[in-house]
């Protein structure tokens, strides 16, 4: 560097920084790494393709996809809802909005058992009528959806709250309907901001435990996810098998962050060209 | 030109009817969704009265897990914050190679679920682990035992002070500290009477979200704590170990704390972003 740096504390800092990292995040990482690559692909292949473990990586992530979808389209009406319209109590809603994210898991689980289990809130009401959601996968995913809820909604309320008017009223006076508004203009001027509120609202479901392990019952093919499969494994002492499951998990996370990476860059870029 | 005013529009009657639809579909789903789980917590509790919900609360093993989950967060926390601050700073001031995979790195644990973050620390220090053989052999216990507690609340809870200072004292820009360097302040000078009071509120809002996240966590220190009862148990762990004794009001009752714990913490946190909203930096979400 040709200008000497007039800030102190750069080594430090770094320094401090890269070592802290390297003890907490990388080297566990690389234990994973090792104790993984100890196992041999076809090895782990075949600790993968047991039934149990099978559906139990079907219920987790197409639970969570489900989940991250409702939560996308939900998200969006709320985030529409407390930007655009005012009423009583608007302000009083919108900070409970953060709730999933201040409440311990552990709570949210047994809370929400307490709704819908048969003798439940709820669920005294909803199972007479053929709705069962505790100790099913219906369950897994409403804890799913309860602690993704949050994305969406604060991903999309700063990038509503920014957008110009001017092109909405634009569209209309050049005769488009309020629909077509919303879905030629609106919507993708939103896309960015909504794609990444739900990679990060399905990135939490899938690995969600203390909120879904209560309800879920954790029936063996039926309602059992992955993360609580990897705990059972542990407890048996079956680490390789826990591993390979938590490779797999892992890679999954280590792909949509970097999905989550370029969206938010993508929508950067957006939000610097419609300022 | 005069601005239009944008609230007052007069709006046609199907709109207006739209507009309560679409608030009333809202408050309803925010209302089974998020309130009714926050209200169950502190009914359930509270089913077999307040005498009950004391003596739940006033049992040995309440408050044993009550001090370790303080204790756990009391390390776990400031090294955090010490972290955070390191991070932004060499982040935000400098330019070097690699910053961009730092940053990757430093959000990491947020999208790793806390299973497999439990998971990587029995790999390193359980007993088939990388350190597992020469920690026994020397009779030092880290799995199922209190310092991997601590290492795994570290873990979950690193980026979050970190995330929030970056994005702010990247939009401050260094102005007034290289001012107060040239103008003869040493180095620490420089940090206490120019860099932190301008952080401070965004400083006290990431340690909040990381008090609450370090308080809260359940899945990664169930699998590294194993179950030892008086020993290992954060308040969560009571509350799943009460839960699945069956004792319902004692499990809703610790839970009702760590509730109370949580509205607390939305409670600052609304008030931080009302009053400070233009001193804590603008940013999406954090993961798990």
């Amino acid at each position: 560097m040709q200008r000497r740096r007039v800030l102190p504390g750069f080594g430090l800092s770094l320094g401090y920084v890269v070592t802290y990292l390297g003890l907490i995040v990388l080297l566990p990482l690389a234990a994973l790494a090792w104790k993984a690559s100890g196992v041999g692909l076809h090895q782990l292949l075949q600790l993968l393709s047991s039934p149990r473990t099978l559906a139990a990586l079907r219920l987790s992530f197409g639970g969570a996809l489900v989940a991250a979808v409702f939560n996308a389209v939900i998200g969006l009406l709320v985030a529409w809802v407390m930007t655009r319209y005012r009423f009583p109590g608007r302000r009083l809603l919108d900070a409970f909005i953060d709730l999933p994210f201040a409440l311990p898991t552990a709570v949210a689980g047994i809370a929400l058992t307490a709704i819908y289990a048969p003798n439940g809130w709820l669920g005294q009401w909803l199972v007479p009528l053929g709705i069962q959601i505790a100790y099913t996968p219906l369950g897994v995913m409403m804890a799913m959806v309860f602690v993704g809820f949050p994305f969406v909604v604060r991903t999309l309320q700063p990038v509503l709250e920014a957008m110009d008017r001017d092109v909405e009223e634009a569209a209309a006076s050049l005769g488009a309907t309020r629909l077509q508004t919303f879905m030629r203009v609106i919507l993708p001027m939103l896309m960015p901001a909504l794609l990444t509120g739900f990679a990060l609202a399905l990135a939490r479901a899938v690995g969600e435990y203390g909120s879904v392990i209560f309800i879920a019952g954790n029936i063996p093919m039926h309602s059992e996810i992955a993360p609580l499969l990897i705990v059972e494994k542990l407890e048996q002492v079956d680490y390789a098998g826990a591993a390979a499951l938590g490779v797999v998990m892992l890679c999954f996370s280590f792909v949509l962050l970097i999905v989550i990476a370029r969206l938010q860059r993508w929508s950067g870029r957006w939000a610097e060209r419609s300022a | 030109m005069k601005a239009t005013p944008r609230v007052s529009r007069p709006v046609s009657w199907p709109r207006l009817l739209l507009h309560i639809l679409l608030i009333l579909i809202v408050v309803c789903f925010m209302g089974v969704f998020l309130l009714l789980p926050l209200a169950t917590v502190f009914v359930e509790a509270l089913r077999s009265g307040v005498h009950a919900f004391m003596q739940a609360i006033a049992q040995r093993e309440a408050l044993s897990s009550m001090r370790l989950t303080l204790f756990v967060a009391a390390i776990a926390v400031p090294l955090n914050l010490i972290f955070g601050v390191a991070a932004a700073w060499a982040m935000t001031r400098f330019e070097f190679r690699g910053k961009a995979l730092l940053g990757t790195f430093i959000d990491l644990p947020f999208s790793v679920s806390p299973v497999i973050s439990g998971l990587l620390y029995v790999l390193l220090f359980g007993a088939q682990g990388w350190f597992g053989p020469w920690l026994d052999q020397h009779g030092v216990r880290i799995i199922f035992a209190v310092p991997s507690l601590v290492l795994v609340t570290i873990f979950i809870t690193l980026p979050f002070v970190a995330r929030e200072l970056i994005p702010l004292m990247q939009a401050q820009g260094s102005d007034e500290e290289e001012a107060a360097r040239v103008l003869g302040a040493s180095a620490w000078q420089m940090f206490f009477r120019v860099t932190l009071p301008n952080i401070r509120w965004a400083l006290l809002y990431g340690v909040l979200l990381c008090k609450a996240r370090a308080m809260g966590e359940f899945g990664a220190v169930s699998v590294v704590s194993g179950h030892i009862r008086g020993l290992t148990t954060t308040m969560p762990r009571e509350v799943e170990m009460r839960y699945n004794e069956y004792d319902y009001v004692g499990a809703f009752a610790v839970a009702s704390l760590l509730a109370l714990l949580a509205l607390l913490t939305l409670a600052v946190k609304t008030l931080l972003e009302w009053r400070y909203g233009d001193q804590i930096a603008q940013h999406t979400p954090a993961g798990h």
